[in-house]
C-alpha cells in the first residue's frame, strides 16, 4: 500500500504537471481537491485516465470521481480492491 | 464612403440619426442546414413533426462509430460542393456555411449584393451600392481535413498533402465563402467556441449601427470532427443515447454539425427590399463567468448576465419574451446553470422555452446561427418548438420546457442564448417589426 | 479616435515590462533620412537587439512567476502564458500610470450572487481590470491543438485527456484573462488571418464609441510551433538560406522569417496615455496596385493628414523579394519622400505581426515622433493601415 501510494503521487505530479510539488508534499490523507491540493474538475479527468493507462482500471462512472480521487489513500484502496486478476 | 474599407472616419458621426447604438437592424433573410434538413424548410417541417437528426455515425470515420450517436448532415462532400458551387476539396465547414449563406442571401432577396462592382473599382457595390461584409463563426475551421493529413505529417514530417492543411485557419472557410458570394468590403471571423455565431450576429449588427456596412451576412458553422469528438468524450460529456436537455436524468450532449446565417440589413437597405424584414435584432449582450474555463457557475453568472444585458439594450421586461430558444446542451453543468440563471431572472413567470438541440444536436461553432435562424422563424410562424424527449422535469427548477410543437402563438420577442467554452456567455433576443 | 493608455508586448526581442520598453526607447532611430540602409530604408535597432540567423525567431519570455500563479500556470501553454503576460504587464503599465482617471478601470470585484471559484487565485490585488477583453490571434492555440491531435492518432482515439483539447479552443487567452482578473465584462476573440487583430481593435473601438466600456484591454496573439514551423516552411514561406534579421530588407531572396508574439493595449476614450490612434482600416483583396495605393490614398485624406506632418511609416516589408518590391512600389507612388522603416526583421512575418507594429509606432510616439503611419499587409489580401499620433497634437 505504501509503495502504492508512493507510486501514486509520482504519477498524479507527472500527470497533472504539478511542477511545484514534491511527492512528499502530498500527504497520504490530504484532500486532492479544493482545500487540499487544490484539484479542480478537469484534473479529475486526468486521473480517471491515469487509472486507465497505469493501473487498466476503468471508473464506471465520471460521478465516482469525488469519492475515489479524495486522498491518495482513497485512490490507492479503489485501485487494490479493483486491481484486475 | 462609396469604395471605401470600414473606416474610423464614419464612426465619428457617432450615435445620432440612422446610426448608433439603438438604431435598428434588421433580418432579412435566414438560412440553415442542419442534420434535421438542408434547408429552412426542410429544418422547420422536421421540428414540426419531432423528428431528431441524431444517429450512428455515417460519415465521420472514428473508434467511437457505435458507441456515440452523433447528428449529421446526410450530404457528403461532393454533394454539398455541387450544391453550393465550392470545390469538393474545401472543408465541410466552408461547404456548410455556403449552402447556409447561400440561402440567407437568396431569402433576402439580396444575390450579388457584395459582387465586386468592376466598373467603378469599388467594394461591395452592385447597382445598388451596399457595402456587404460576411461575418462567420467556426470552433475549429478546417480540422475535418487537418485530422486527415495529421496521421501522413506525423509518420513523416515531409508527407502530408498540404492542401489539405491550407483551409486549417479559422478564416480560411469565411474567406472561401466570402469569395464565393463575391464579398470582399469587410471579412472576419469569431471563435469564441459554443458562443462564436451569436457573438458574429451582434458584431454584424453593430458594424450597421456604426454605419461601416449596409447589409452582413453573419451567422457560423462548423463539421464534425474526430478532433471536436474526441475532446468532447475526454471530458464525459456526451451522451451514448440521444441527449435529453433540462431532465432530470441528462447525461450530455451530442454533437452535431451544420450552419446557420442570418442577412442583416441597415434601415437604408431595408426600405428597398421586396418584402418586409423578417424580424428586427432588438436586443443582444455578451458576458463572461469568468469560473472556469469549461464549466459554468453553478449560478449562471455570466448567463445571467448575458440574458439582463439584453434585455436592457431591447429595452424589454423579462415578461415580454414569448420564447427562448435556450443553450440547453444536455449536460449536467450546462442545463442547471443556465436554468438557474433564468430563474434568477424570470422568476415567478416562465415564458415557453426549448432547446432546439435535441434535434440538431450540439453544433458548436454553429449553433448561434442555427438557434437564430429557428427564433426568427419562430416569430414568423408563431412557433414553439418540443423539447424533445423530456421524461423528468429537473427537480432543482421551477419550470418545466415545452414538449409539444405549437404555431400560430402571439410571439414578438424571442430570446435566444448560447454559452460556450472560457465562460463565454451571448444571448441574443429578435423581435417582430 | 481612441486613446493608448499601456502597452504590453512579448515578442522576439527583449519588449517586456520596464526593460522592455527602455530597450526600445529613444536609441536606434534617425528620422533625418541620414541612416539610411543601401535599400533605402532606415533600420531600427533596439538598445540591445536579439540576433537571430535563422527563419524560426522565438519570443523572449518574462519570469511568469510575478503574473500567472503556479496552479494556474501548469495548464498553459506557451501562447497562452505569453498573452497572460503581455496582458498583465500592460494593465499594471496603466495602473501605475500617475494620476490614472477613475474611468478608466474597476478593481475586481465578484457580482452578485458570484460563487467561490475553485480554479482561480482570485482577482489580482491591486491590478486593473478593465470592463472588456477582446483577442484576436489567426493560429489560436497551436500547440494544444497539435498535442491533443497527435495523441489522438498514436493512441487511436483510446485513452487521451481533456487539458491539451481544452486549452485548445481559440478564446483561451481571452478566456485565461478575463478568469484572471474575475472580468465578467465583455469578451471576444477574432481569429480571422491577417485581420484578426484588426478585428479586435475594431470591436474594441466600436465598444468605447457605444459607452459600453470606458476601457478596452485588446491584443493580437500568435505563437510558432515546431509543426507550424515545418508545414509553412514546405508551402515555402521562409528564406532557406542563412540571414541575419537585421539584414532582413537586404536579402533580395524569396521567402522571409517566421515571427511570434503577443502584444496587448489598453484602450480609452479619455485624452492621455502613451499615443493617440487616429484610425485603423483594413482591406481585403485589392484589384491591383493602383486600388491598393487608392486605399492609402483615401485613408489619408479622410484623416486630413498630409504627407509632410507624417514623421515616419511603418511598412510591413519582410524580405521577401516578391512581396517587398510591392510595397517599393507603393512607397514610390504614395510616400517617396517620407522616411520608412520596417519592423519585421524585430518580430518576424506573422498574421498578428501588426500589433507589434501598433507597439512600436506607440514606442516611438514616446520617444519624440509626433506621427506615425503603419502599413502591412499579409500574402497580398490582407491590408491594413494605422495611423498613430502624439496626445495632445
Amino acid at each position: 500500500m505504501d509503495q502504492l501510494m508512493a507510486n501514486l503521487k509520482r504519477q498524479i505530479i507527472a500527470q497533472l504537471n504539478l511542477k511545484d510539488l514534491k511527492p512528499e508534499d502530498i500527504g497520504d490523507d490530504q484532500p486532492l481537491f479544493v482545500e487540499g491540493i487544490g484539484l479542480d474538475s478537469i484534473d479529475a479527468l486526468e486521473l480517471i485516465v491515469l487509472l486507465q493507462q497505469e493501473y487498466k482500471i476503468k471508473l464506471a462512472s465520471a460521478e465516482d470521481g469525488p469519492k475515489v480521487f479524495y486522498t491518495v489513500r482513497t485512490m490507492a484502496q479503489y485501485i487494490t480492491d479493483h486491481q484486475p486478476a | 464612403m462609396k469604395g471605401s474599407p470600414v473606416t474610423n472616419a464614419s464612426a465619428s458621426t457617432g450615435p445620432s440619426g440612422a446610426q448608433g447604438l439603438h438604431a435598428p437592424v434588421w433580418v432579412a433573410g435566414t438560412g440553415v442546414i442542419s442534420a434535421i434538413g438542408q434547408n429552412r424548410d426542410q429544418c422547420l417541417q422536421s421540428l414540426r413533426l419531432g423528428q431528431a437528426g441524431m444517429a450512428p455515425m455515417q460519415r465521420l470515420e472514428s473508434i467511437h462509430k457505435d458507441t456515440i450517436p452523433v447528428a449529421e448532415v446526410k450530404l457528403s462532400n461532393e454533394e454539398l460542393a455541387a450544391f453550393s458551387g465550392l470545390a469538393p476539396t474545401s472543408s465541410r465547414t466552408a461547404l456548410l456555411s455556403a449552402v447556409a449563406a447561400l440561402e440567407a442571401l437568396a431569402d433576402a432577396g439580396l444575390v450579388g449584393a457584395g459582387a465586386r462592382d468592376e466598373s467603378s473599382g469599388s467594394r461591395g457595390a452592385t447597382s445598388v451600392g451596399w457595402r456587404t461584409g460576411f461575418i462567420s463563426a467556426n470552433s475549429v475551421g478546417g480540422m475535418d481535413l487537418t485530422e486527415d493529413f495529421y496521421p501522413a505529417f506525423l509518420a513523416d514530417p515531409a508527407k502530408g498533402r498540404l492542401r489539405q492543411v491550407i483551409q486549417h485557419e479559422c478564416g480560411a472557410a469565411t474567406e472561401a465563402v466570402a469569395d464565393l458570394l463575391g464579398i470582399n468590403h469587410y471579412v472576419s471571423t469569431i471563435s469564441t467556441a459554443c458562443s462564436s455565431s451569436a457573438n458574429a450576429i451582434f458584431f454584424g449588427a453593430r458594424l450597421i449601427k456604426h454605419g461601416y456596412l449596409d447589409v452582413v451576412i453573419a451567422g457560423g458553422t462548423d463539421s464534425l470532427s474526430r478532433f471536436t469528438l474526441n475532446g468532447f468524450n475526454t471530458l464525459m460529456i456526451l451522451d451514448n443515447a440521444w441527449c435529453k436537455p433540462f431532465d432530470e436524468n441528462r447525461k450530455g450532449l451530442n454533437l452535431g454539425e451544420g450552419a446557420g446565417y442570418v442577412v442583416l440589413v441597415s434601415a437604408a437597405v431595408a426600405a428597398t427590399l421586396k418584402r418586409p424584414p423578417l424580424a428586427r435584432l432588438s436586443g443582444y449582450a455578451n458576458a463572461n463567468d469568468a469560473y472556469h474555463q469549461t464549466a459554468s457557475s453553478p449560478d449562471g453568472t455570466g448567463s445571467f448576465m448575458a440574458m439582463k444585458g439584453a434585455l436592457t439594450l431591447s429595452g424589454l421586461a423579462p415578461s415580454e419574451i414569448d420564447y427562448i430558444n435556450l443553450h440547453g446542451t444536455g449536460t449536467q453543468n450546462n442545463d442547471i446553470a443556465e436554468g438557474t440563471a433564468i430563474k434568477r431572472l424570470f422568476d415567478p413567470t416562465y415564458p415557453p422555452m426549448s432547446s432546439t438541440k435535441s434535434f440538431t444536436g450540439h453544433t458548436l461553432g454553429g449553433c448561434g446561427g442555427i438557434e437564430a435562424v429557428f427564433s426568427v422563424l419562430s416569430l414568423q410562424g408563431g412557433y414553439i418548438y418540443p423539447n424533445l424527449r423530456l421524461e423528468t422535469p429537473m427537480k432543482e427548477l421551477p419550470f418545466e420546457v415545452a414538449t409539444t410543437f405549437s404555431e400560430g402563438r402571439p410571439i414578438n420577442h424571442v430570446l435566444s442564448n448560447s454559452f460556450g467554452f472560457g465562460g463565454n456567455c451571448t444571448s441574443l433576443i429578435f423581435s417582430k417589426l | 479616435m481612441v486613446y493608448i493608455r499601456s502597452i504590453g508586448n512579448v515578442s522576439p526581442q527583449a519588449t517586456f515590462g520596464a526593460e522592455g520598453r527602455a530597450n526600445f526607447g529613444t536609441t536606434g532611430f534617425e528620422p533625418s533620412g541620414t541612416a539610411a540602409s543601401a535599400t533605402g530604408r532606415d533600420l531600427i535597432t533596439p538598445a540591445a537587439p536579439a540576433v537571430y540567423t535563422g527563419n524560426r525567431l522565438k519570443a523572449i519570455e518574462p519570469d511568469y512567476s510575478k503574473y500567472i500563479d503556479a496552479k494556474l500556470i501548469r495548464r498553459m501553454s506557451r501562447i497562452i502564458r505569453m498573452g497572460v503576460a503581455a496582458a498583465m504587464d500592460c494593465l499594471d503599465g496603466a495602473a501605475a500610470e500617475p494620476g490614472a482617471p477613475t474611468g478608466a478601470g474597476v478593481r475586481a470585484e465578484a457580482p452578485q450572487g458570484a460563487a467561490a471559484t475553485p480554479t482561480t487565485v482570485g482577482a489580482s490585488p491591486g491590478r486593473l481590470v478593465p470592463e472588456a477583453i477582446i483577442t484576436g490571434t489567426a493560429y489560436g492555440c497551436l500547440e494544444d491543438t497539435v498535442t491533443f491531435l497527435r495523441r489522438m492518432v498514436e493512441n487511436k482515439e483510446e485513452m487521451l485527456t481533456p487539458t491539451a483539447f481544452i486549452q485548445s479552443t481559440h478564446n483561451t487567452v481571452g478566456a485565461q484573462i478575463a478568469l484572471m482578473l474575475q472580468c465578467h465584462g465583455y469578451n471576444n476573440t477574432f481569429v480571422h488571418s491577417g485581420f484578426s487583430f484588426e478585428s479586435a481593435l475594431l470591436d474594441a473601438q466600436m465598444l468605447l464609441e457605444e459607452g459600453q466600456a470606458n476601457n478596452v484591454l485588446v491584443g493580437g496573439v500568435d505563437e510558432i510551433t515546431d509543426t507550424s514551423h515545418t508545414i509553412l516552411e514546405r508551402f515555402g514561406l521562409f528564406k532557406r538560406e542563412t540571414v541575419s534579421n537585421l539584414e532582413l530588407y537586404d536579402t533580395k531572396t524569396k521567402g522571409t522569417i517566421n515571427g511570434e508574439g503577443a502584444v496587448f493595449f489598453l484602450l480609452s476614450k479619455e485624452p492621455g496615455g502613451l499615443a493617440r490612434l487616429d484610425g485603423m482600416e483594413t482591406f481585403y483583396k485589392p484589384t491591383d496596385l493602383e486600388d491598393t495605393t487608392q486605399h492609402i490614398r483615401g485613408f489619408l485624406n479622410r484623416h486630413q493628414v498630409s504627407l509632410a506632418a507624417i514623421d515616419l511609416i511603418l511598412l510591413g516589408i519582410n524580405g521577401n523579394i516578391l512581396e517587398d518590391e510591392a510595397y517599393d512600389l507603393i512607397r514610390s507612388q504614395v510616400f517617396p519622400n517620407t522616411p520608412v522603416a520596417g519592423f519585421k526583421h524585430l518580430c518576424g512575418e506573422y498574421p498578428t505581426a501588426s500589433a507589434f507594429a501598433l507597439w512600436l509606432a506607440t514606442q516611438k510616439i514616446q520617444s519624440g515622433l509626433k506621427r506615425v503611419l503603419i502599413y502591412n499587409q499579409q500574402q497580398q489580401s490582407h491590408h491594413s493601415l494605422y495611423l498613430v499620433s502624439a496626445c495632445g497634437t
